[in-house]
């Protein structure tokens, strides 16, 4: 009863709502770790890998990942030849170098991934867990609860969401226009009198990083647009939740377990009140 | 427990009458084991279980956490990562901490409403439940600082938002905050300090816990009928009740195991569902997030506290007769507090000479209407201000105050209730009783 009753106050409520804020545009993708028995794709990470590397990292920074990383298991599981091999592309200053003056060498695979180039630039290592792809409707959070949208499909549609600015806008307006940017710059000629905002998004300072087609893999999966968005969206989610394979299994198995001990309690409950209740006292 | 009459413990060997001449443990541990605990209590009275589970796995979690984290402002958030990443085991027990607070929160939401629906505060169980208060109000402080310690986004400026509360207070106002952040603003002293008071509160928590037991045990619990277990003598009160190991240890096993399986698949599936995910960016006083929103076990009272704006007709009137003392934002401390204190003043408001809800005809629906409104309250809490949640929210605020204040001491008088059965016996055997008993024997409670 009560259950109904919060049901249908919701509903009176939402209709009467007028919503003068940004809407972004999140695209519902179908991620291989959604889920309680998702896993990362492996070589889906590698190809996110690839594409951070050789697109995100001229600005963006990965500080919270070692090197190491890459080699673990339930991540991207570069062979550690490979992983060396990457590590030394990357530069990394050293305070013990130089008679402790300090130089920049090349980097092993204890130290972590350069910080991004200035401190405008959010540091991607948490963005996956840093943005919730849509907590609605209406603030309940239901979308994230059963379509498991969060960080990952906010990731991929921004990757994805780069338009060509609407008629609105004024031509010098700063910024490029993104459908699911919720929090950048809006031009005031695209909000209406009543002060409702015509056009999905927002103005980014990011310009487009990918256009798709950028990269030929050697997996030979699709490089479309979306594609890549999507990869790069997966290989964020592991630099944020490195241990989320991990995490589903003990969650499994520890289900699992409760679950028979619940069955157990829940007979050896019923028999020692049995002969209190009337069932067995005849 | 000199309550209810029941079979004391006698010491048989030698040891054991050494022990109990020097230190009466092991009639203590009897005494508390064999607590005569009436047998229609129904799984509303499971929650106390829970709640101790709960109390004890965050001090373990938040003891091993303890070690490996930094209190200071450059290395608390990095330490926290660290904990996710290299420290063996840390995630889990990380998020086991984390989700462990809202398993609390739920637990003694729960429990709070089922006091409040079964009269559980009203006389002689007035000091358990004002003791009750006391332990809430102290995990909502435990919890709060609690969440400060990550120094993510949200740690920052909620800590800056709650403690501008106390800011709020006339003349002492300013001085208070300094003192409790100990500085002009959210900084180093503030991280430290909290987290030395994070790590204190549940050790006071746990000592009030016991004393909350203690007086319980001493009145005897409360049960669905709101009827008192028969003192007599000790036969009539076992016609009434069952002792608490094994019947209830294993019933609250029981429902704890299954309380358990699905905080373990919110753990192990969506560990971040419930918090925030502006607190996964560090710390940084010079961006402010767009919405800051407590933590969803704070909501209710966070609601109430927006809810009474400068343009609120009593706001308007206090501050008027007040000469200005008490403004909008002085009020709505006032009012966020009052809501808690207005609870726990239920058992004087409370003029019913019948104590459970199940005999109120009246009382069921208002007290049904509470609990929506607890609910609503709990999602506008985290909506923005504007309208139409500004009305809402000051609509359910209103009704909140009026429930404690106008609402259960009318009803006493107005109300005509029910008669509850004459005996616990009686209500137990109406729905499990003897062959010869109603027909309700299939149900849950």
């Amino acid at each position: 009863m009560i259950r109904k009753l919060t049901l249908a106050a919701v509903l009176a409520v939402s209709a009467t709502t007028a919503f003068a804020q940004v809407e972004a545009e999140i695209e519902d993708y179908d991620f291989s770790f959604e889920g309680p028995f998702g896993a990362f794709d492996q070589n889906q990470l590698q190809r996110g890998l690839q594409i951070y590397t050789e697109s995100c990292a001229a600005c963006h920074g990965l500080s919270q990942v070692s090197f190491r990383n890459l080699s673990d298991k339930g991540g991207p599981a570069l062979p550690e030849e490979q992983m060396r091999a990457y590590a030394k592309e990357f530069e990394v200053y050293d305070q013990s170098l130089d008679d402790g003056m300090g130089d920049f060498r090349p980097a092993t695979p204890a130290d972590k991934f350069p910080g991004s180039s200035n401190s405008e630039i959010p540091d991607l290592s948490l963005m996956a867990k840093a943005r919730a792809g849509f907590h609605g409707p209406y603030g309940t959070g239901l979308n994230q609860l059963f379509k498991g949208m969060g960080g990952p499909e906010y990731i991929a549609s921004l990757v994805a969401g780069f338009e060509e600015p609407p008629e609105c806008a004024p031509e010098d307006f700063s910024g490029n226009y993104n459908i699911a940017f919720p929090s950048g710059g809006y031009p005031e000629e695209c909000i209406s009198e009543d002060g409702e905002y015509l056009v999905p998004g927002s103005w980014i300072a990011m310009g487009q990083p990918l256009y798709g087609e950028d990269f030929d893999f050697s997996d030979g999966s699709p490089n479309d647009l979306k594609s890549e968005a999507e990869d790069v969206a997966a290989f964020l989610t592991w630099t944020a939740e490195p241990k989320l394979m991990a995490r589903k299994q003990a969650g499994l198995t520890g289900v699992l377990f409760l679950s028979v001990l619940s069955v157990l309690l829940y007979l050896t409950n019923k028999r020692l009140w049995a002969p209190h209740k009337r069932k067995k006292e005849d | 427990m000199s309550g209810i009459p029941h079979d004391h413990y006698e010491p048989k060997s030698n040891l054991t009458k050494g022990i109990e001449s020097r230190l009466p443990i092991i009639s203590l541990l009897h005494t508390t084991l064999t607590a005569p605990t009436p047998k229609n209590l129904n799984w509303m009275w499971i929650w106390g279980i829970v709640l101790a589970f709960a109390l004890v796995l965050q001090i373990v979690t938040g003891i091993v956490l303890a070690m490996h984290y930094t209190p200071q402002v450059d290395m608390a958030f990095q330490s926290v990562e660290r904990i996710m990443r290299d420290v063996n085991g840390g995630m889990m027990i990380r998020y086991f901490h984390m989700n462990g607070a809202s398993l609390f929160f739920f637990a003694v939401y729960v429990h709070i409403f089922r006091g409040l629906y079964y009269g559980s505060y009203k006389a002689p169980r007035e000091i358990t439940w004002i003791i009750g208060m006391l332990i809430y109000l102290l995990m909502m402080s435990a919890g709060f600082m609690g969440y400060v310690l990550p120094w993510g986004q949200m740690s920052f400026h909620g800590t800056a938002v709650i403690t501008g509360l106390f800011g709020a207070i006339p003349f002492v106002g300013e001085t208070l905050q300094t003192w409790i952040l100990g500085a002009g603003a959210v900084g180093q002293p503030a991280l430290n300090r909290f987290f030395s008071l994070h790590y204190l509160l549940p050790f006071i928590i746990a000592g009030l816990v016991i004393v909350h037991i203690w007086a319980f045990h001493h009145t005897g619990n409360n049960n669905p009928t709101g009827v008192e277990v028969r003192r007599g003598s000790v036969d009539e009160a076992k016609k009434d009740t069952l002792p608490f190991w094994p019947y209830f240890v294993i019933k609250d096993l029981f429902a704890l195991a299954v309380i358990l399986t699905i905080f373990m698949a919110v753990v192990g599936f969506m560990p971040n569902y419930l918090g925030d995910p502006v607190n996964y960016v560090p710390a940084n006083p010079l961006v402010t997030p767009a919405h800051i929103v407590p933590e969803w076990y704070f909501l209710p009272f966070y609601a109430i506290l927006r809810a009474f704006t400068a343009d609120v007709w009593i706001v308007q009137i206090v501050n008027f007769i007040s000469f200005g003392i008490i403004d909008a934002k002085f009020f709505g401390v006032i009012a966020m507090f009052g809501a808690i204190i207005v609870m726990a003043l239920a058992p004087w408001l409370d003029t019913s000479s019948v104590r459970s809800g199940r005999f109120r005809p009246m009382f069921k629906w208002w007290f049904a209407l509470l609990v929506l409104d607890f609910v609503v309250l709990l999602w506008v809490g985290a909506r923005p201000t504007s309208f139409p949640y500004d009305w809402i929210a000051l609509i359910a605020s209103a009704y909140w105050f009026a429930y404690f204040l106008i609402i259960l001491p009318l009803l006493g008088v107005i109300e005509k209730p029910l008669t509850p059965p004459a005996t616990i016996e009686d209500d137990f055997n109406a729905h499990y009783g003897p062959k010869d008993g109603g027909t309700a024997a299939t149900k849950a409670e």
